[in-house]
């Protein structure tokens, strides 16, 4: 593997370029430059702002905050939801639940793996599903459960998982034909 | 008239929406004067989506597996006619069903009544009437009195006292101290505090504001999970309305008491349960834990006195309060006073929570409220407390539930998650997925927690595949009691229990796996097969059509074959096989 500065600097370049999310980045730091002990709260509301952590912003956040790289690297690889490459539109949340196990959650993992050509963790190519897991969900009756873009759905079979994967994909194929006629 | 209709997390994933639409959508065609309300999760979650009618004297009747075409129904037959459609009802208020008529409900009290994004509601219940108690007739003195006469004790999973918490808080040096609300519920299976948020939050502020005056703080923060969003949002809604109130800022109730409540979100880190891990997540630095002493009590946020209690130990307290500590006491056990919520769910037939009087016995609480097993197939065993608890197996089923006689199981009270499994359970595979689950949750400061998860997961995979060896069985043990002793915190000295307490009671199912590559639950992929049986297989060819690896052939009308070395054995065919033939058996 090759040296990526050169790929991060071109990256900082194009996400100082986009002004939308480069101001509210600013007012989101402005908002908490001095707070104490905001670190996380901050780096969830980055995460809302690009949909993950790009590596540039948090040095950005760092230089802002005066806290160290390193602290804020190690902040945002501790806890599951800090992720530091582009999600999907949908992110989906497999319950990894006790319940949703023994009723059968691994069948699920690997009909969506399937469906979708990815394994957990992944995004697909064309950026539309994440695929990732959660420790529990707490919908525990309604076992096995998953979640897109916060949203439960309950008493899944393998069919019925790739068959909700299957609609959004139609809906987002639908409403982009849609914008192209417009 | 009124209708109300359980819009928690589980309702809404249930279907929920759909009928809260519907049933808007019927009452402005018909031009109905009714009340259409929404309310949390009353713990029927077998029966989701949920549809209360309140008739005019009282009467609630509750509707289940409620949709779109069933509220036409029940609009044409009982609200028009007022004639009730039995055959949706799952129960009246003057006869509940057997999930709901053994329940006591006192955390739960408002959860599945009231509308919990309105403030109105609560407060018409009697809400915010023990904060006032508290702020304008008691001492702080007074009021920890009141709670250590209660016998509370932290309903998180340690079972510690909640007075005494209090008081060592109070009697800490200082004048800034905290109150926190550890709302980080990350035990799998365990939903009863999502179920509390969602459906009374108020009940938890107020719990909170009454800690606030007993203890002398005037901030609390509620340490929520990130991946209950309804709860949060429920949550913010509450602060903002009971600051609009005056129940929560300054000068509460005129008594010169001050105090407000902000949330901070977790951001997915089990090990933040632990109270330790969760100051420092709230002070922005990674979850670990620290050792103790100094407990939060003396030096925690900040370095401040904190106390430190769970959504459903705050929820219990305003009740306190308001009927006194005796009236909590007389629930109960000797040593575990008033009730306990169990998040019930598994192979179990009516899932949801339940609260009952602690002491009660476990198989009262699986047999009669959650009636038994699904499909009627055998009980095996009931997984108690998460990742830190155990299987507890069919002859402990007498066994009271109160903190002590779990803990001789070797099981442990927990949060109350109980998830009950069949005899389709493979227990070396539980042991397995729990051990995954502590070692990827493991936050690597002990050695032994952090190595020792590991090897013991290494060793569980071996056994599963059918590669276990003799002497697996004691390792596991060793490694086990290493990991207990060399840990700091409750994650890593818990950890071992589902292996140890599977060992104890399903010793055999160890042994079947080791020493005769067999998996007696038939669930352990490496150790069964898949074969038609030429006898019953009539050629239908709907397995073979099915099998993603296609490895199923044979002519049309004839019996297929499964080629093994190719077969994944995902099950596909066992299921796609037509229940006329049942053609397709497991070894």
């Amino acid at each position: 593997m090759g040296c990526t500065c050169d790929d991060q600097q071109n990256l900082a370049q194009s996400l100082q370029n986009d002004t939308n999310t480069w101001t509210k980045l600013q007012d989101l730091l402005e908002r908490f430059r001095g707070q104490r002990g905001s670190l996380v709260t901050v780096l969830q509301q980055v995460q809302d702002i690009y949909g993950y952590l790009p590596r540039p912003v948090m040095q950005h956040v760092a230089e802002v905050l005066r806290i160290k790289p390193a602290k804020v690297y190690g902040v945002a690889t501790f806890y599951k939801q800090f992720r530091l490459t582009p999600m999907g539109k949908y992110v989906i949340l497999l319950c990894q639940g006790t319940a949703c196990h023994v009723n059968g959650s691994e069948r699920l993992a690997e009909a969506l793996c399937e469906e979708l050509q990815i394994s957990e963790g992944e995004t697909t190519t064309d950026g539309l599903f994440t695929l990732s897991s959660a420790a529990c969900l707490g919908c525990c009756s309604l076992a096995p459960v998953m979640m897109i873009n916060g949203l439960a759905y309950g008493q899944l079979t393998p069919q019925k998982a790739r068959q909700i994967v299957k609609e959004l994909a139609e809906q987002e194929k639908g409403s982009l034909q849609e914008g192209g006629l417009q | 008239m009124r209708i109300r209709i359980g819009l928690g997390s589980c309702g809404i994933a249930a279907g929920g929406m759909k009928v809260w639409e519907a049933v808007k959508d019927e009452v402005e065609k018909r031009a109905l004067k009714i009340d259409v309300q929404q309310t949390g999760c009353i713990g029927m979650c077998y029966q989701e989506p949920l549809l209360d009618v309140i008739e005019d004297g009282g009467e609630v009747y509750t509707y289940g597996h409620v949709t779109p075409e069933r509220v036409m129904r029940i609009f044409d037959d009982h609200i028009s006619k007022g004639q009730p459609v039995t055959e949706y009802l799952v129960g009246t208020s003057s006869r509940p069903n057997d999930f709901l008529s053994g329940q006591v409900r006192v955390a739960l009290r408002n959860c599945g009544v009231i509308d919990p994004e309105n403030i109105r509601d609560y407060r018409a219940g009697g809400g915010y009437s023990a904060l006032r108690k508290a702020v304008t007739s008691m001492s702080p003195e007074q009021v920890i009195a009141e709670v250590k006469a209660s016998g509370l004790r932290g309903r998180g999973g340690a079972g510690f006292p909640t007075w005494f918490k209090w008081q060592a808080t109070r009697q800490a040096g200082g004048d800034t101290r905290y109150i926190i609300c550890n709302a980080d519920e990350g035990d799998p299976g365990a939903f009863m505090d999502r179920s509390v948020l969602e459906g009374d939050p108020h009940s938890v502020l107020e719990g909170m504001a009454i800690a606030g005056y007993a203890i002398g703080a005037e901030e609390g923060v509620i340490y929520v999970r990130a991946e209950y969003p309804l709860a949060i949002r429920r949550l913010e809604i509450a602060i903002g309305q009971a600051r609009e109130e005056g129940m929560l800022g300054s000068n509460i109730f005129g008594s010169g008491f001050s105090f407000d409540i902000r949330i901070k979100q977790g951001a997915g880190a089990f090990v933040c349960g632990e109270e330790t891990a969760l100051i420092a997540s709230l002070e922005g630095e990674r979850g670990m834990p620290r050792l103790k002493p100094p407990y939060p009590a003396e030096s925690g946020y900040w370095g401040k006195p904190t106390n430190i209690n769970n959504v459903e130990t705050y929820a219990n307290i305003p009740w306190i309060i308001s009927h006194g500590g005796k009236t909590f006491a007389a629930m109960g056990t000797e040593k575990s006073k008033g009730t306990k919520v169990f998040a019930l769910a598994g192979k179990v037939k009516r899932g949801g929570l339940v609260e009952v009087p602690m002491g009660i016995p476990l198989r009262k609480v699986i047999f009669e409220m959650g009636g038994g097993i699904k499909n009627d197939r055998k009980f095996k065993a009931v997984q108690l407390g998460g990742p830190s608890g155990g299987c507890i197996p069919e002859h402990l089923l007498d066994t009271p539930v109160d903190y002590e006689s779990i803990m001789a199981t070797g099981a442990i009270m927990g949060s109350g998650g109980m998830v009950v499994m069949d005899d389709t359970t493979c227990m070396v595979d539980i042991a397995r997925f729990f051990l995954d689950f502590t070692q990827k949750e493991s936050c690597g400061k002990c050695v032994q927690c952090r190595i020792g998860t590991k090897r013991m997961l290494e060793i569980l995979e071996r056994i599963v595949n059918g590669k276990g060896r003799e002497g697996d069985i004691e390792l596991l043990e060793e490694i086990a009691n290493l990991v207990k002793e060399g840990s700091l915190c409750g994650l890593g000295q818990s950890a071992p229990n589902p292996v140890l307490t599977t060992i104890r009671y399903f010793r055999e199912e160890y042994e079947a796996h080791i020493r005769d590559h067999r998996c007696p639950a038939q669930q352990c992929r490496a150790l069964i097969t898949y074969r038609i049986d030429p006898e019953r297989c009539r050629g239908c060819g709907s397995c073979a059509r099915k099998c993603p690896v296609r490895c199923i052939s044979g002519k049309k009308k004839e019996p297929h074959v499964i080629n093994q070395s190719q077969c994944i054995k995902c099950g596909t065919c066992l299921e796609t096989c037509p229940s006329r033939y049942k053609a397709v058996i497991v070894e």
